[in-house]
């Protein structure tokens, strides 16, 4: 930890990811309160219902259709963040299962099971997730996160369970873990207890990448028309839209942008951080 | 005689690497009495820390048994074994890399605690505060994480954690050799001390000559996977018969230089061969000063040259003990 | 006329937990033609002693602070980089423990070789090779024509320090040092190793130093010890007279804890251990650092820092109370 607060581009970072996920989570409530302006709010009056420049009442400007725009954002961060966050976490509980239970088996349990890792990993996931939220994607607007949520986690777990993998067998010849079998720990024990608090190391440092990539990965989507549909937003399906417009109402694009661009980075600098200071960690002081 | 606390029979330690078979342990037969300390000594590639593991079942056994007290802990289920590894255990090499160094002190004591559900609730804490006391170390320190301590004290942790479950037999594989000299003897009285005050058995496994002919009653020679010489620590130093285990004790330094000035040291020629191909016949006849044709042909076994002195040479036996003075083999040339 | 003088020689460590004193005034002298064993444990300082000398102190975190380093008359310390590269390899030659990190995985022993007197002897290619086949010969390899374009993961650990001697000595060096030389090596072949130094130090007429924690070994190699802890030079004698009198507790600690098969009447004796842990070098207590751990450690001690006394010709200790160990060790032997 100390190690990790030295580190100023970290905490920079971690800084940053604070505000804006602070900002997502309460700063709706909080417009609402002040503005009555909510991602959704279309105005009744139909002059109104076009983009507007950045102004007082709407710091971000207007979309297209009148709505507020740090609104929007900050909607669309909570989104995103989610779905990164989300995902992740799926991912990191289906990998480390799958590359403990492999890693620490060996032979043909864990050649099974890593050749499956293999054929799944040569499936190109993109075209598994389109053809996924097209086929089952537009029924309802939560049923569409769920599935994003799903089809993402389903293709980031590979590698986390190679990580793992990777982690467990080079632990499993350590005299440590010898001595807990010798000390007659039954095998799950041995799993839980003694190499999973030991791969955490690199885990977390790879979840804090993931996350995102895995945002990228949304925006991605979205910005194909596949993911997030609008009123519901995010900073990817925020882009597609800003980038139509962008000669004519660039803060379309700019705000959300600059936005996630600032998340994303700070995201990465935290998990380079994080990979910093725990490295030499586990090795002997 | 009393009954062994430990009966290794033709014990047998094959395994493929990389399609090669190696012979690490290849028919070992030896008893260990309640109390003694046996001394496993040879160098690398003999096997002896893999017959180490393979006695408490940490390896797996190719073919033989060792029994425990009636139970062949070779032959007994997955579970049953569980049931007996409370009665054996092991002490490491490396103090620092055999212990999780994610948990204290006290989570590495629990841990053999837990497993064979004994000093309960209350009693525990007071349980492990004694085993830090019993191996010298201050139970102040028992929220402390392995890296904190030095490797002395790590290998009383280990040493610690060993004695949690209240074994009767010990395997000790290496244990001081990654340690100071200073902290090794200490490390040796402690262990000689719990040996009498709680009636251990030990099976101390080392490369350090002088290390095993202080604390063992009895020393084993291993080279190649198989035994060549068992008799009293004494008697292996003073009066070694085997020509390998010759050369090994006359190859140890003696921290005396008048002595070392003098004596006569006999060198082998030539590197430790790998169990992977062992020569055929004697496994020491590539090395031995004193090998002839027959060597190459003939398995020896272990025989009594000499009261409670075994010894695995073709050349020599209870009529004629010493090889040097051992008449030339059958005539004729091969 | 000394071959090598080394006088208050001081390198530091800059390190987070503070400035760690590795070597602090040390002061040693090597004649032609002979060994000097450095004996010490973990945090002696005998490693950087020796890498201060040849000025391979990575420079941050280390620094040589002040000293001299006097060889052939010139001061290797304030030497030009390009001129200690010229000694370095030529007239002083290096050994370090672990062969294989120091061979170059990926190049042939030949080349490794070879590019040695190319550089400082000025060979061509040709008679770089021939020497190098000699060298390899000399040094014990079996069928050196042949095996000398082997690479290093092809020979054994004894085979590769073989080959870093013949490395070592290729441009008849003046001087050797050998840093643990065969610590990481088996019994055997150890004593296999410590003869051909033996050999060639009679050979090519070589001084070595040679660093070591074993007292055995030290005692059949060194014709002078200077016995190393906590970065100072606690004592220094010839060989014989260290072990027969030594003049300082550590020493005297040293020796009781080593066990020894000839010296031992009773097997099982507790062996003396010296008590404590060895010295955090970046916090040494003021006084006497080995005053914590010592029998005879008196007020004195802890305050003020002992002084080095001659106890007899040739003969010194830094210890308050010097004579009266030195006295005692008298009745040690008889």
């Amino acid at each position: 930890m100390r190690r990790l607060v030295r580190n100023r581009v970290a905490v920079f970072g971690m800084v940053v990811v604070s505000i804006i996920a602070l900002a997502a989570i309460i700063g709706p409530a909080l417009i609402f309160r002040a503005t009555g302006y909510t991602y959704d709010y279309i105005p009744a009056d139909p002059d109104l219902v076009k983009s507007f420049a950045p102004s007082w009442m709407h710091p971000m400007g207007t979309d297209n259709e009148g709505r507020d725009m740090l609104a929007r954002v900050l909607l669309g961060g909570r989104i995103s963040l989610m779905v990164g966050i989300i995902s992740t976490i799926v991912s990191l509980v289906i990998g480390t299962a799958w590359g403990a239970t492999a890693g620490y088996a060996g032979g043909k349990l864990d050649e099974l099971m890593m050749r499956i890792v293999d054929i799944l990993f040569a499936i190109p996931y993109m075209m598994v997730v389109i053809v996924l939220l097209a086929l089952f994607g537009r029924h309802t607007a939560m049923g569409q996160l769920v599935l994003l949520f799903i089809a993402l986690g389903a293709v980031s777990w590979l590698t986390m369970a190679r990580i793992v993998r990777g982690q467990v067998i080079s632990l499993k010849n350590q005299e440590f873990i010898l001595a807990a079998r010798a000390t007659g720990v039954p095998k799950w024990k041995i799993i839980l207890r003694h190499l999973v608090p030991n791969t955490l190391g690199p885990v977390i440092v790879y979840a804090t990448l993931e996350v995102p990539a895995v945002m990228l990965l949304e925006a991605f989507l979205s910005f194909l028309g596949l993911g997030v549909q609008a009123p519901l937003a995010s900073w990817g399906s925020l882009a597609s839209e800003g980038i139509q417009n962008i000669a004519v109402f660039p803060w379309q694009l700019i705000f959300p942008g600059v936005t996630m661009a600032l998340t994303l980075f700070s995201l990465n600098f935290i998990g380079d951080g994080l990979r910093d200071a725990l490295d030499p960690q586990m090795k002997k002081s | 005689m009393p009954k062994p606390l430990i009966s290794i029979r033709d014990l047998k330690v094959h395994f493929k690497r990389r399609r090669q078979l190696v012979q690490a342990v290849d028919g070992v037969s030896l008893d260990i009495q309640p109390g003694e300390t046996v001394g496993l000594v040879g160098e690398s590639g003999c096997g002896k820390t893999t017959l180490g593991r393979a006695v408490l079942r940490l390896t797996d056994i190719t073919n033989g048994s060792v029994f425990f007290r009636d139970q062949d802990l070779a032959h007994l289920s997955h579970s049953e074994m569980q049931k007996q590894r409370r009665h054996l255990q092991m002490i490491f090499q490396d103090p620092y890399a055999s212990l999780d160094p994610r948990m204290t002190v006290a989570q590495i004591l629990a841990e053999p605690l837990d497993t064979f559900s004994l000093y309960k609730g209350g009693e525990r804490d007071g349980r492990i505060r004694e085993l830090m006391e019993t191996v010298g170390l201050s139970p102040r320190f028992v929220r402390r994480y392995p890296h904190e301590f030095s490797g002395g004290q790590q290998q009383r942790i280990g040493i610690a954690r060993a004695l949690a479950a209240n074994p009767d037999f010990i395997v000790a594989d290496e244990p001081i050799s990654a340690l100071d000299v200073s902290i090794q003897a200490q490390i040796m009285n402690l262990m000689e001390r719990l040996r009498r005050e709680r009636n251990l058995t030990y099976l101390f496994v080392s490369h350090d000559l002088r290390a095993v002919r202080h604390v063992s009653d009895r020393v084993a020679v291993m080279y190649l996977g198989k035994l060549v010489e068992i008799a009293d620590a004494k008697a292996i130093y003073d009066n070694p018969l085997m020509p390998y285990t010759k050369a090994l004790i006359s190859a140890v330094p003696v921290p005396n230089p008048k002595i070392e000035a003098t004596r006569k040291r006999l060198v082998l020629e030539g590197d430790v061969p790998s169990p992977i191909n062992p020569p055929k016949g004697c496994r020491f006849h590539t090395r031995c000063p004193w090998a002839v044709p027959d060597c190459r042909h003939t398995v020896p076994t272990l025989q009594e040259i000499q009261p409670n002195h075994w010894a695995a040479c073709i050349r020599i036996s209870p009529e004629q003990p010493h090889i040097e003075h051992a008449p030339s083999a059958s005539s004729g040339s091969q | 006329m000394n071959l090598l003088s080394v006088r208050n020689l001081r390198t530091y460590f800059d390190t987070d937990g503070g400035v760690v004193k590795a070597v602090d005034d040390v002061s040693f002298d090597i004649e032609p033609g002979k060994t000097l064993g450095i004996v010490g444990e973990s945090g002696s300082g005998k490693s950087v002693t020796n890498l201060s000398i040849m000025r391979l102190i990575p420079s941050p975190p280390g620094r040589i602070v002040s000293g001299e380093v006097l060889f052939g008359g010139k001061d290797l310390l304030k030497l030009p980089t390009d001129e200690i590269r010229k000694v370095r390899g030529k007239r002083i030659g290096m050994i370090f423990q672990d062969p294989m990190s120091s061979l170059n995985p990926f190049m042939r022993i030949s080349r490794q070789l070879m590019e040695v007197t190319e550089l400082h002897m000025g060979h061509s290619s040709k008679q770089a090779r021939e020497h190098a086949v000699n060298m390899l010969q000399l040094v014990g390899i079996p069928d050196a024509g042949a095996r000398i374009d082997s690479y290093p993961h092809e020979f054994s650990g004894g085979m590769r320090q073989r080959v870093m001697i013949a490395m070592a000595l290729s441009c008849r060096p003046e001087l050797l040092i050998a840093d643990e030389p065969t610590t990481a090596l088996d019994v055997t072949i150890q004593a296999q190793i410590l003869e051909l130094i033996k050999k060639i130090k009679s050979e090519i007429r070589t001084s070595v130093i040679l660093i070591t924690h074993d007292l055995g070994v030290v005692a059949g190699m060194a014709d002078a010890i200077i016995v190393m802890y906590a970065g100072k030079v606690f004592e220094r004698a010839s060989a014989g007279d260290l072990f027969e009198r030594p003049a300082n507790p550590y020493t005297k600690g040293l020796l009781m804890s080593v066990p020894d098969p000839l010296r031992e009447s009773k097997a099982r004796g507790e062996l003396y251990q010296i008590p404590g842990l060895p010295p955090d070098p970046a916090n040494l207590p003021p006084g006497c650092p080995f005053a914590p751990r010592c029998d005879k450690a008196a007020d004195i001690c802890r305050r003020e820092f002992p002084p080095m006394v001659q106890v007899a010709p040739g003969h010194e200790s830094l210890c308050h109370f010097a004579k009266e160990v030195y006295a005692e060790a008298a009745h040690l032997h008889s």
